[in-house]
């Protein structure tokens, strides 16, 4: 295996990772701007359940991150085809869990405090640990 | 958590169903939407999605990350108790961490308060 090849893999599992990143935060702020969904309940009962989707389905921050995770599944399965599973799936994961706390911390300005680093962490670590 | 952890092993144990699909027979795909264990999935797929969207509305991305990790621990432990796999001491040990990081997270509390946003739609932060 060649420099050029695992270049190409890594590079993948990047573009995989960064475009989840960016989706994830996008949804999570779509969904933080809305606020408590109960707000959007037009009646009781299961047709008071059309408010809230249409309410998120005209966000458009979680429309562009609902997009990046669309594109997200298709690049993981171009991933999945030139990185062996048990590379990718805890490559992706993991660095999908650092990565998301960190930009929580510097876009969303979430209260990212120690507690929340270690539990990023041990996720990544117990991740690494399932798929061996 | 709860419904995000369960939603997650639900779609892991129908997507799991479907079986591995080739990236050169894509015609596959078209054929497997017909698949009533596909179908299943997807709808649990979506279940998931909505249940995942809910918690990010009233709860912090670094919160909501590590608690539907939990569904990493449920897939691991149907997988020793229902299909009767081998768990390694590496797959054990990584449950622990997971749940460990969950206990974490759970003692915390579940969303940065945001002065300015809070007084924009106010009654909305916890």
């Amino acid at each position: 295996m060649n420099s050029a090849h695992i270049f190409h893999q890594w590079s993948a599992i990047l573009f995989v990772v960064v475009i989840a990143i960016i989706g994830e935060c996008l949804i999570a702020a779509g969904m933080r701007g809305l606020g408590d969904l109960d707000r959007f309940r037009t009646r009781p009962g299961l047709s008071g359940y059309l408010g809230p989707v249409r309410a998120v389905l005209s966000n458009p921050l979680f429309l562009i991150g609902a997009l990046c995770m669309a594109l997200n599944f298709f690049a993981m399965l171009y991933t999945l085809s030139i990185v062996e599973l048990s590379l990718a799936a805890p490559a992706i994961a993991s660095l999908t869990y650092i990565g998301n706390t960190v930009a929580a911390k510097l876009f969303l300005h979430e209260n990212v405090d120690r507690r929340r680093w270690l539990a990023a962490l041990f996720v990544c670590a117990g991740v690494v640990l399932l798929s061996k | 958590m709860l419904t995000a952890s369960v939603g997650d092993t639900l779609l892991s144990r129908g997507m799991s169903q479907v079986g591995p699909v080739d990236l050169h027979h894509l015609g596959l795909l078209l054929h497997a939407l017909t698949n009533i264990n596909v179908i299943a999935g997807i709808l649990l797929l979506i279940g998931f999605f909505a249940s995942y969207t809910t918690a990010l509305s009233w709860a912090d991305l670094t919160f909501v990350m590590p608690a539907t990790a939990f569904g990493y621990v449920v897939i691991a432990l149907l997988s020793r108790f229902w299909l009767h796999e081998y768990l390694s001491p590496y797959r054990w040990a990584g449950i622990v961490l997971i749940v460990c990081a969950v206990g974490f997270v759970a003692n915390g509390p579940s969303r940065t308060d945001h002065p300015d946003l809070d007084l924009m739609d106010s009654g909305v932060g916890r």
